[in-house]
């Protein structure tokens, strides 16, 4: 199977030595030593981990959800596109690590009015690429597409998604997430469930 | 349509309680923006928006979509976004540079003041077509005025100056600009765009209003207050943990630390508690103590001192404007249906103030402004249930009483509550409201039309 998938992809890819090196990277099982048990993060195990994170939250899992994280990550959905950074610049989300955890707290907690009643997500994650890949980790693309319902009013919220996925050993951690919605700019009311 | 007479529209508003329609009524909407967006001075833009001629920023005034701009020879006006011709809308981004401004219709151009400049086939026009006619034209808001570079319109030809207008609130104006170690401020650092499905009044009448974070916000008091210390935070996450505990205080310090303004015209502000002592930039903070240190090396220690002892909370300006000078905030509400509201919010950069101050102004602005902030999104969520709440035809009033009976007089001719859990300042600004409601205040162009027609 590896074979197989090996001789497609490079089939498939431009030469060149930094998108070889590239893809090299992205292809632990090619250069890590066979006693290493880490899985390794190629494509099908980063667009695993993304389906299972979606899942986590469409299910209200958010405690679950956070145990993905860094004990230093954090989660980022700019206000502007093309933000460059999040401290210069207002930020529909900005949480380092510890708002992080206070964010989950409060939408795990019983009296949070602005979900009463709660919201329902769907979540649709595609065009999955790996932008960039070291040994330790890449930086994953994709695009979503969230429907949230809450009360009597359905929203719906896309855009692109970037990861930063590091092993570790527990699996695979997020080290930090941005999130770029088309309508980032666009007047809307509260956002309250990450996407 | 029903017709309101000024009478009818008055008694709306009786001692401590107002009539739920004022919320609701779309009539009533519809004079508010004739009577009250059409008449007072609104707040439009601040001159760091349009720091170079050619810039312009495009805003609206009510409904009415006009054009901040300066131009060539620096001076502001403030021009409705309409071509003279067939009536599209001119300027069609929120910012940018233009040496003049073409309708993408059939060309019509205009000076940046509004006046035409080119028209093709202009010899096809009747020969007494009047070129000079002012209405032909994008057409000025009769009067502009900057304070301090916070740029107010009023489409009312007449009527009190922008100082009369303001009143005591300049000082509250004065004290953003007071507090940049160079005596200038720019918005800096994007915009909030929130909406919510109610009245526009809603929101100023949440500004002030001290009795409601401990109970709004408790989810993120308590999840803030829950939180341990030793997770990672890079600073941003800490001020916004500990601005959510600060909206935990329990009624006893709203009542007797904090107190509350309001002033003619339906202006008011909250003081005292937020000293800078107790902010996040605290005197201790080494980013607050080379802020201290700038101010007193370009103003000299006694401004200094004094600057720093100003101590507001929020502002409000009626009927668009609230905003608070310690962490520079400046949100402006936008009517745009009975039961819609949009509000814009934006950051100030104090000139000669540390870098760091202002990467704290916008962890601030997450925390009290943002979309995804978690204070915030409740407060959306008052507003959309207050909408909700007032479809019903349970109670017909309003009640607006906390405080009725220990209001005092203030020496700046306001009245100000006995402390801050009062709703004076709701009743402050319902009485304005009344007072340019039962107004028939109609400008000279719509009764030419009328007449016309």
């Amino acid at each position: 199977v590896i074979i197989g998938n090996m001789g497609k992809k490079q089939n498939s890819r431009p030469k060149g030595n930094a998108v070889l090196s590239r893809w090299l990277v992205a292809q632990p099982n090619l250069l890590r030593k066979p006693q290493a048990t880490r899985k390794p993060l190629d494509l099908r195990v980063c667009e695993q981990f993304l389906l299972h994170e979606a899942r986590l939250l469409d299910e209200a899992r958010f405690d679950d959800w956070l145990a993905l994280f860094t004990s230093d990550a954090w989660y980022w959905v700019p206000s502007q596109p093309h933000q460059p950074d999040p401290h210069e610049t207002v930020s529909l989300i900005y949480d380092d690590r510890r708002l992080l955890e206070t964010r989950v707290r409060r939408l795990t907690g019983p009296r949070m009015y602005s979900q009463e009643p709660r919201s329902r997500t769907s979540r649709m994650i595609a065009n999955v690429t790996i932008e960039e890949a070291e040994r330790a980790g890449c930086t994953v693309r994709s695009k979503f597409t969230m429907i949230e319902f809450r009360r009597d009013s359905q929203r719906i919220f896309g855009g692109t998604a970037f990861h930063r996925l590091m092993q570790s050993e527990d699996g695979v951690r997020i080290a930090w997430k941005r999130v770029d919605l088309v309508n980032c700019d666009a007047p809307m009311d509260g956002i309250t469930i990450p996407f | 349509m029903t017709q309101l007479t000024a009478g009818q529209l008055s008694r709306f508003v009786q001692p401590g309680r107002v009539h739920r329609r004022i919320y609701t009524d779309p009539t009533i909407f519809e004079l508010e923006l004739e009577r009250i967006f059409g008449a007072a001075w609104i707040y439009v833009g601040h001159e760091s928006q349009i720091k170079h001629p050619g810039d312009y920023f495009a805003t609206r005034i009510g409904r009415k979509p006009v054009v901040l701009v300066r131009d060539l020879d620096e001076s502001i006006h403030v021009i409705h976004n309409q071509c003279a011709h067939r009536g599209a809308l001119v300027v069609a981004t929120e910012r940018g540079n233009v040496a003049e401004l073409t309708c993408c219709y059939h060309g019509w151009t205009y000076h940046l003041d509004g006046r035409i400049k080119r028209v093709p086939l202009r010899h096809g026009y009747p020969r007494d077509f009047d070129w000079a006619n002012p209405k032909t034209a994008m057409v000025q808001v009769p009067r502009v005025k900057s304070y301090r570079g916070f740029v107010f319109a009023s489409e009312a030809a007449d009527g009190p100056s922008l100082e009369d207008f303001l009143g005591h609130m300049t000082t509250s104006l004065d004290d953003m600009v007071d507090r940049a170690p160079d005596s200038e401020i720019e918005i800096a650092g994007g915009i909030f765009r929130h909406a919510y499905g109610a009245n526009w009044k809603l929101y100023l009448e949440n500004l002030c209003d001290a009795a409601h974070p401990i109970f709004t916000h408790s989810s993120s008091i308590e999840a803030a207050l829950a939180q341990p210390e030793d997770a990672h935070s890079d600073g941003s996450g800490e001020i916004a943990i500990r601005q959510m505990r600060q909206n935990g205080a329990p009624y006893s310090f709203w009542e007797s630390k904090v107190g509350i303004w309001t002033y003619p015209n339906g202006h008011s502000y909250l003081g005292d508690y937020h000293d800078d002592a107790k902010l996040v930039v605290a005197f201790n903070d080494p980013v607050f103590r080379d802020y201290i240190a700038a101010l007193e090396a370009r103003k000299g220690k006694g401004e200094a001192q004094r600057v720093l002892e100003v101590r507001r909370w929020n502002s409000n300006i009626y009927p668009n404007l609230s905003f608070m000078s310690q962490f520079q905030q400046l949100r402006v509400v936008h009517p745009v249906a009975v039961d819609r509201t949009v509000v814009h919010t934006y950051s100030f950069r104090l000139k000669g103030a540390p870098e760091q101050m202002f990467r704290n102004t916008i962890s601030f602005a997450n925390t009290v402004n943002g979309t995804g902030s978690l204070v915030l999104t409740d407060d959306l969520e008052i507003y959309n249930r207050i909408g909700m709440g007032l479809d019903s035809e349970g109670a017909e009033w309003i009640e607006v009483g906390r405080g009725f009976d220990s209001d005092v007089p203030d020496a700046h001719g306001g009245r100000r509550g006995n402390n801050s859990t009062s709703e004076v300042y709701i009743r402050n600004m319902l009485d304005a409201w009344v007072g340019y409601m039962s107004k028939a205040h109609v400008a000279d162009h719509d009764e030419g039309v009328v007449g016309a027609l």
